[in-house]
């Protein structure tokens, strides 16, 4: 293994960490705000794929794709806590679970429906393709590169975003005292709506994005999904900061374990029983890393008291 | 005789009778479909023990699901290949009796609810459902990209196992088989239930804090409930397996651990038939529906949504009214 | 002068700069019952939990049947023999009467046998019918048996409050406001039940109704903002001047 590849291989880590931080911070801040687990957000990053993939076809234009992408998402995420979710606050964890696994299944399928079970294909511009040269030599994607950068100005948005205006203060108001804010005038259900659209948005947004790498098809969101919460059960629910260095640490331990591991049990197995037993582990390292970390910190690295 | 009751007797007699009137019209499809429901009703049994009775919110029971599947297809394969699973440190050889399967996927399912059990009921709450819907995906991804049983592909059997002085391949003895399994399960439910681990347990859901005063532990009776959950479900995946004498990835889908909860529910969650009903509901839904439009899961969505917006007892909670307390 | 059976020593708590609790030490006697009263915010329910094991003090130590406890769970200081009823019922509300006054007994049996019972019929006749039943005969709940625990008035929850502590037969009662939605007829009758319980096990009093607590202390400690200003018998109390200025004055 040469260092240009492993170095390629951290990018592809980031790159993917920044994406699973654009699910997972909507998933931890909708928990942690109205605390509610809410299983169809992989639907929501579908939306914004399917949203994409249909506006570059009839335009052409990527970037009306990706407004598209996150109007769309946005739109069906206030739309969703409006007719469905809202009712789920007072709820228990089993009644949110079930509704919004409910909304898995008409998400999906009506997708099903009005696309068709073929995947559709999103591309990426050319003024985004083929790659560059990193200082070092390195030949890298400029689409990777674009999403890492996005991604982590997203993260840096989002961190103002809570830190210092209006609707930040109120978010964090809201985590730690709902009836406070309502005391204090705030509208708690325009609130809500507003945060869970948000949420929605950044889903939608890495959904697009993603697109563009694979294939744009029914059932995309739930891995992605599964991942986001593996990322905010590390980084403790309901932490912006703990979802972005959740994000960073799974998408860097999955891509550097599928990579490592088998050369690691290559020193003292055969090389064929290496590869299939490394990539074996490989795929449950991140949760390997979920267990231990939950051993180690049952409510996350960045998990409150309560 | 109470309300509830009838309304489990009912349902004992629709599982049984539908496929004996089948068989005695001869429409073999009907039977299988019996039985995909008495073993499915067997998953959520196993699931509603956690659920109802304990309060715990596991999204990862494909794991145990599967785990019963693989269990049979591993030892089937090896048995119809003539190939034994080790020769050390000492001979191990497959087998197609389905009692000895049947032992096998109850001992590891079990043994992985141990594992998973002592991990995730560390947490509590939304970390519970997220840490057990992961580790069913860890399972997944373990199955799809180990070789040696079929990965992706799945591993197929060509006969489905013998049961001794029966005849499995004939559909009406097969679904006796299962229809007999659901039926101790039920009773081994329902003895839970009234035992005192099962007022324990039950207690634990609804007040932890009232069960460590009177000096009980509660993780350790949620932990009990949890593996003796899995292992149930378990044996529905060996059977799962047998019916359909294929497993594969699938079974350790978080869709899977989504389906075998929602049979719970729309049936009425902590109901002792709940999970009767509902999976009699759904494939009942999924063979009308399926057949009228390909998109069903849409109307299995919205009747979902509807059931827990508005009818949170279930099926057995709408014909049996309210929950009577018993003695 | 006997040992006392429960003792906390120096309990100090504190959640972010409020002090909870601060240098709390006092003693639970054989055969008195001592009440601890104070205002509302006076760390009364942080100082209950620290005893019963829901909190873990920052310092100082918990004593009980001659055993450090300081470090125990819950769990393991009931099967010593500390039974606590809560302020807010603590019940499993789906359940039977009968069936939470079981629960208790089934605590003071799992003491030996570890486990509950997955098999066998936890309401059928036998030890621990019998052990709930008298339970529930003592506090007048008997007839109520099969009726489910959210039917019941709240004077009623509190009576089965005591009802699955008098199962556990334990060596002390830490009691947290047993007569709190009763009538004054109700709460009479607490009142007689509680004074001839001392003498099978001392009770550790917190109670808001001070008819009650006048009647039935042996001694009264005063807690406000965390400290005990007093303890003392009822006279002394009542003659204390940093109590009726703190305390009664306030509340007069």
């Amino acid at each position: 293994m040469t260092p240009l590849l492993f170095i390629e291989q951290v990018l592809n880590g980031l790159q993917f960490g920044v994406m699973l931080f654009l699910m997972a911070a909507g998933l931890t801040l909708v928990f942690g705000v109205m605390g509610l687990i809410n299983l169809a957000h992989g639907s929501l990053y579908m939306v914004g794929a399917f949203a994409a993939a249909a506006v570059a076809g009839w335009s052409g234009s990527f970037l009306l794709a990706l407004v598209a992408a996150l109007a769309a998402s946005a739109a069906a995420g206030a739309i969703v806590e409006l007719t469905v979710i809202r009712r789920l606050y007072d709820r228990d964890h089993l009644d949110q679970v079930l509704a919004t696994f409910a909304l898995i299944l008409i998400f999906s399928e009506g997708t099903r429906w009005l696309f068709g079970s073929f995947p559709l294909f999103l591309d990426i511009p050319d003024w985004l393709s083929g790659p560059v040269t990193l200082p070092g030599g390195i030949e890298y994607p400029l689409y990777r590169l674009a999403i890492i950068a996005v991604g982590l100005s997203i993260a840096a948005g989002l961190f103002w975003l809570i830190a210092r205006t209006r609707l930040g203060i109120r978010i964090r108001a809201g985590e730690s005292d709902r009836e406070m804010i309502a005391a204090l005038g705030v509208d708690i259900s325009r609130l809500y709506t507003i945060v869970f659209a948000l949420g929605a948005a950044l889903a939608g947004l890495a959904g697009a994005m993603v697109g563009a790498l694979q294939s744009v098809q029914v059932g995309m969101g739930e891995p992605v999904l599964i991942l986001a919460f593996v990322v905010i059960v590390i980084g403790g629910i309901g932490s912006i900061k703990g979802a972005l260095i959740g994000a960073l640490l799974v998408g860097l331990t999955d891509t550097l374990g599928g990579l490592l591991l088998p050369e690691a049990l290559k020193l003292f197995m055969e090389t064929s029983d290496a590869t299939a037993t490394g990539s074996a582990l490989a795929s449950m390292l991140i949760y390997i890393l979920m267990a231990v970390v939950l051993i180690w910190r049952p409510r996350g690295l960045f998990g409150g008291a309560t | 005789m109470n309300r509830e009751r009838m309304v489990n007797a009912a349902l004992l007699t629709l599982l049984l009778g539908v496929p004996l009137w089948a068989w005695a019209t001869d429409e073999p499809f009907t039977i299988t479909l019996a039985t995909r429901v008495a073993i499915l009703a067997l998953a959520g049994v196993g699931l509603n023990i956690a659920l109802g009775l304990g309060g715990l919110v596991s999204l990862g029971h494909a794991a145990f699901f599967g785990i019963g599947g693989y269990a049979m297809g591993i030892l089937a394969s090896h048995a119809q290949s003539y190939t034994p699973l080790m020769e050390s440190p000492f001979l191990l050889e497959g087998t197609k009796s389905m009692p000895v399967i049947w032992l096998v996927a109850l001992l590891a399912s079990a043994l992985a609810a141990l594992v998973i059990g002592a991990l995730s009921l560390r947490t509590s709450g939304v970390y519970f459902i997220m840490i057990t819907l992961a580790f069913g995906q860890m399972l997944y991804f373990f199955s799809i990209s180990w070789p040696a049983y079929g990965g992706e592909d799945g591993l197929s059997i060509y006969m489905r196992n013998g049961f001794p002085g029966l005849n499995t391949l004939d559909p009406i003895q097969f679904f006796a088989i299962c229809f007999a399994c659901l039926a101790a399960a039920l009773w081994f439910n329902a003895r839970l239930v009234r035992s005192p681990f099962g007022l324990a347990l039950n207690a634990a859901r609804q007040s932890p804090e009232r069960v460590e005063t009177v000096g009980l532990g509660t993780f350790r009776l949620r932990f009990v409930a949890f593996v003796i959950s899995g292992a149930i479900t378990g044996l529905a995946g060996a059977l799962f397996a047998d019916l359909n004498r294929f497993v594969s990835p699938n079974m350790f889908s978080w869709q899977m651990s989504g389906e075998i909860m929602v049979f719970v529910i729309l049936g009425g969650v902590g109901r002792l038939y709940g999970p009767v009903a509902g999976a009699a509901l759904f494939i009942t839904l999924e063979h009308v529906l399926g057949g009228i439009s390909p998109f069903w899961h849409v109307w299995l969505g919205f009747l979902l949504l509807l059931v827990v917006l508005f009818a949170r007892g279930g099926i057995v909670g709408l014909l049996a009214g309210r929950r009577v307390a018993h003695d | 002068m006997t040992d006392p059976v429960l003792a906390t020593k120096g309990l100090t708590k504190s959640f972010g700069a409020v002090r909870a609790c601060h240098d709390v030490s006092l003693d639970l006697r054989p055969g008195e019952i001592h009440a601890v009263i104070g205002p509302n915010g006076a760390g009364k329910s942080t100082l209950i939990a620290q005893i019963c094991g829901g909190l873990k003090p920052d310092a100082g130590r918990v004593s009980f049947a001659g055993r450090d406890v300081t470090h125990l769970p819950t769990r393991a200081r009931a099967r010593l023999g500390l039974a606590r009823t809560f302020q807010i019922s603590a019940l499993a509300m789906e359940d039977t009467v009968l069936q939470n006054a079981t629960l208790g007994a089934l605590g003071a049996k799992g003491a030996r046998a570890g486990l509950p019972g997955l098999l066998g019929d936890a309401l059928a006749p036998g030890d621990l019918r019998d052990t709930a039943m008298a339970a529930l005969e003592r506090v007048g709940l008997a007839e109520h048996a099969a009726t489910v625990t959210s039917a019941l008035s709240h004077g009623q929850r509190r009576q089965l409050e005591v009802a699955v502590a008098l199962t556990l037969r334990p060596r002390a009662f830490i009691m947290d406001e047993p007569m709190a939605g009763m009538g004054t007829e109700g709460s009479q009758r607490m009142t007689a039940f509680l004074d001839g319980l001392r003498d099978e096990a001392p009770i550790l009093l917190v109670e808001h109704d001070m008819d009650a607590v006048f009647a039935l202390a042996d001694r009264l400690s005063v807690l406000v903002y965390g400290r005990i200003i007093a303890t003392g018998s009822v006279d002394e109390i009542r003659a204390n001047a940093d109590v009726r200025k703190a305390y009664l004055g306030e509340d007069a």
